[in-house]
């Protein structure tokens, strides 16, 4: 078998690729910011189209606490990995488990928002066209945030069991980037939805 | 020494069970088993395709034709269009990018192997279902049994009120799952050109068929998702009563329209550059001289996957846009022909001068730089606004697409299997039979298609299940079906070359086109590992490097 190398002219200099994590999960969210900019592309375009309500202006409140919540758990994860990296197992577990408790948090103000909307509003996806780009974006960045938590948790699982180590940490990175795109597409949503849809 | 081993190999897999084999090949993570079923697949759906082709040209041989009912004609040409784009082209392309891309950059498999095999199967699952849709797409309604709503699947033509049933779902559906396994192995493609590279071979001394295969990728994250969601959407009207294409309720079928075609023209663009990937690895080989302007190359490349993006709403001209977008979408189609004719001067460079050999491989490659330049022309015919309101619609169009995709795509993709089926079984494929293969389909095709301008310029319209006599189109139609015969033999020709030369063919030895790039350094089939050491690269031919270590590209670079 002449299984061949080419001669070394000049031996290349430090051979160095990038963490194929990294780009793999950079590869991910360019193609999910595609699909929410569809959606985001249909909220706009339906703002103020809808033939009867009720409208944004009349039903929606906007969630400021829980987008603070949302949007700290970015930090609390990027501290949460920077513990795992410097192996504080303590401060890496307290910090993820804030995470996912912010993140719980989040997704259930979104429930109890869609909770009132149904019940006492009556404004479902069929209801009008407000209904319908409403639920399928706010409900699509929701079951990121969903798929996201129930990550966040397999590794907290892992962690209590003390399978997550130091050297997992360009790992456990690669999911921060996850969430911290979920809460980067909650930018977009929410000023799209509360602010300029309203 | 090679056939040593396939001997080997061969004595191994008939001493051992069926089921063995058959859960080995279910299970694996390599990337050229993953690439070979790839492959496979797609060669089924081809012949499936062909046969819904062959029975459109019937029905339209002759006017007043009665072959086949109006309704099982509009299942045809929607799972003709279906079948080949996703479930022909898309494996195809990705099943050679498995194959060569590892093999190229001097990887032993791709970056995330499993992730590899779950998005075959997704894809694979996707064909399933669409195909199932002959048997369980009717549901409770006696609604009709396959999709009917053409490829495009244009609102209101998919709500509810007009697509009772479940056949138009069996065709979200299987488009859905199909895309999520494409958007995986596009992910996976990337990773691997950008993350596994042997040492040595830094960007620009990667083989362009790796370089068009990132841009291909990068253009399926960004091109194919907005498919996918516009999918979800289709799903949530039909089925949670949303209004996304509901006119009735406020909703737009023009979105679905733009939806769709932001998908749907850069589609185009990503099957067609893997085509150009093939190109430039065949071209140069045959003219035994490297590829002309290798940066300009890959410069053009990556402007085509750029400007391509956001040429879609030319195939919305006659809807009424703006003049404004009338003119944008006019000015971004025309402006992507210039680095697609940059490309075309490339290749044209490297057959300069050469020592050009006409083995079967290179006459499909030459046949495909005439074709796709006549493609193109009648492209920026159809992309000019003011000439598309006459013959949108009409089979002027449909003789320019097929132009693209059979003139263009297939024949590239005869020209790499003719190319890298040595390097796949280890055989070369028969010549005589390739050249017979060739010389049928390149008579074939021009028959068909050349000839099917004529009828749309006569104003004949796409999607007729027939139409009167006397209006000049009869005799047109008559060679047009003969043509889509012709070639149909010439595909049994090619199918039947791969089957003997497997069985009977030469044995190919590592290297028998004496090429340049490192899938022809390991023996063929290449071992599970590819490479028992990773090689170092110092140029973009490595192989030429060691062939003429006295002269080395190296040197040069």
């Amino acid at each position: 078998m002449s299984t061949t190398t080419a001669p070394i002219t000049q031996a290349p200099p430090v051979w160095n690729l990038p963490y194929r994590g990294t780009v793999g999960m950079a590869c991910l969210i360019i193609a999910e910011s595609s699909i929410f900019t569809i959606f985001v592309v249909a909220y706009l375009f339906y703002v103020g189209k809808s033939l009867t309500g009720p409208t944004p202006r009349e039903v929606l409140e906007t969630p400021i606490f829980y987008t603070i919540c949302l949007l700290s758990s970015s930090l609390t994860i990027h501290f949460a990995a920077r513990f795992l990296e410097r192996g504080k197992r303590g401060g890496f577990l307290g910090l993820w488990l804030l995470t996912i408790v912010l993140g719980g948090l989040f997704l259930f103000g979104t429930g109890m928002e869609w909770h009132r909307l149904i019940y006492e509003h009556g404004l479902t996806i069929s209801t009008n066209l407000f209904g319908t780009t409403y639920y399928s974006l706010v409900g699509l960045h929701a079951t990121h945030v969903t798929v996201g938590l129930l990550m966040l948790t397999a590794v907290l699982l892992f962690g209590l069991a003390g399978r997550v180590v130091p050297e997992q940490s360009k790992r456990v990175g690669v999911l921060a980037m996850y969430w911290h795109f979920v809460d980067a597409v909650w930018v977009v949503v929410f000023t799209v939805v509360y602010v300029v849809g309203r | 020494m090679s056939s040593d081993a396939m001997a080997i190999r061969t004595a191994e897999a008939a001493g051992r069970p069926w089921v063995e084999i058959l859960h080995e090949w279910v299970t694996t993570v390599d990337h050229k088993r993953l690439g070979v079923l790839y492959i496979v697949y797609a060669l089924v759906f081809l012949v499936i395709g062909g046969i819904e082709a062959v029975i459109i040209r019937i029905q339209l041989i002759r006017p007043l034709n009665d072959f086949v009912s109006p309704q099982v004609f509009n299942r045809m040409f929607t799972m003709h269009g279906t079948t080949m784009i996703f479930f022909v082209a898309m494996p195809v392309l990705f099943g050679f990018a498995n194959y060569l891309v590892p093999l190229m950059v001097g990887a032993r498999d791709m970056a995330f192997p499993r992730l590899n095999a779950f998005s075959f199967w997704l894809s694979a699952f996707g064909g399933f279902l669409l195909y199932f849709s002959f048997v369980g797409g009717s549901g409770l309604y006696g609604a009709g049994n396959a999709p009917d709503v053409g490829w495009w699947a244009y609102a209101p033509l998919t709500s509810r009120a007009f697509s009772p049933g479940h056949s138009t779902d069996y065709w979200t559906i299987a488009l859905l799952v199909s895309g999520f396994g494409s958007i995986g192995t596009a992910i996976n493609l990337i990773t691997t050109i950008l993350c596994m590279r042997c040492p040595g071979m830094t960007l620009g001394r990667m083989p362009l068929l790796a370089w068009l295969n990132l841009v291909m990728s990068g253009m399926v994250l960004i091109a194919l998702t907005p498919l996918s969601a516009a999918q979800i959407m289709l799903l949530a009207d039909r089925y949670l009563g949303s209004h996304f294409f509901d006119t009735q309720a406020g909703g737009s079928a023009t979105l679905w329209m733009h939806f769709f075609w932001i998908f749907g023209h850069p589609e185009v663009y990503i099957l067609i550059l893997p085509c150009f990937a093939f190109m430039s690895e065949i071209i140069p080989v045959f003219s035994r001289k490297p590829i002309f302007g290798y940066p300009v190359m890959v410069g053009a490349s990556v402007c085509i996957g750029f400007v391509s993006m956001s040429v879609w709403a030319h195939h919305m001209f006659s809807i009424g846009m703006t003049s404004y977008a009338n003119a944008f979408f006019t000015i971004t189609t025309l402006s992507v022909g210039v680095p697609t004719g940059i490309k075309i001067f490339n290749w044209l460079g490297t057959m300069w001068g050469g020592r050009i050999q006409f083995k079967t491989p290179m006459l499909f490659s030459i046949a495909f730089l005439f074709q796709f330049l006549i493609a193109g022309l009648t492209g920026i015919m159809l992309g000019s606004a003011a000439f598309n309101w006459q013959l949108t619609g009409s089979y002027f169009v449909v003789a320019h697409f097929h132009y693209v995709i059979v003139g263009g795509i297939l024949f590239a993709l005869f020209g790499a299997f003719y190319y890298w089926y040595p390097k796949i079984t280890g055989k070369m494929l028969s010549e005589t039979l390739g050249k017979i293969h060739f010389w049928l389909f390149f008579i074939g095709f021009h028959m068909t298609f050349d000839l099917m301008h004529i009828p749309g310029l006569l104003g004949m319209p796409r999607r007729i299940y027939t139409y009167e006599p006397g209006r000049g189109w009869d005799t047109w139609n008559l060679l047009v079906t003969i043509g889509a015969l012709i070639q149909s033999i010439a595909t049994l020709v090619f199918v039947a070359n791969l089957i003997i030369s497997y069985f009977k063919g030469r044995d190919a030895g590592n290297d028998p086109w004496d090429a340049w790039t490192l899938e022809w350094s390991v023996s063929s089939p290449p071992p599970e590992y590819n490479f028992a050491t990773i090689p170092t690269v110092a140029s973009r031919r490595p192989l030429w490097d060691i062939k003429h270590p006295e002269d080395p590209d190296s040197r040069y670079e």
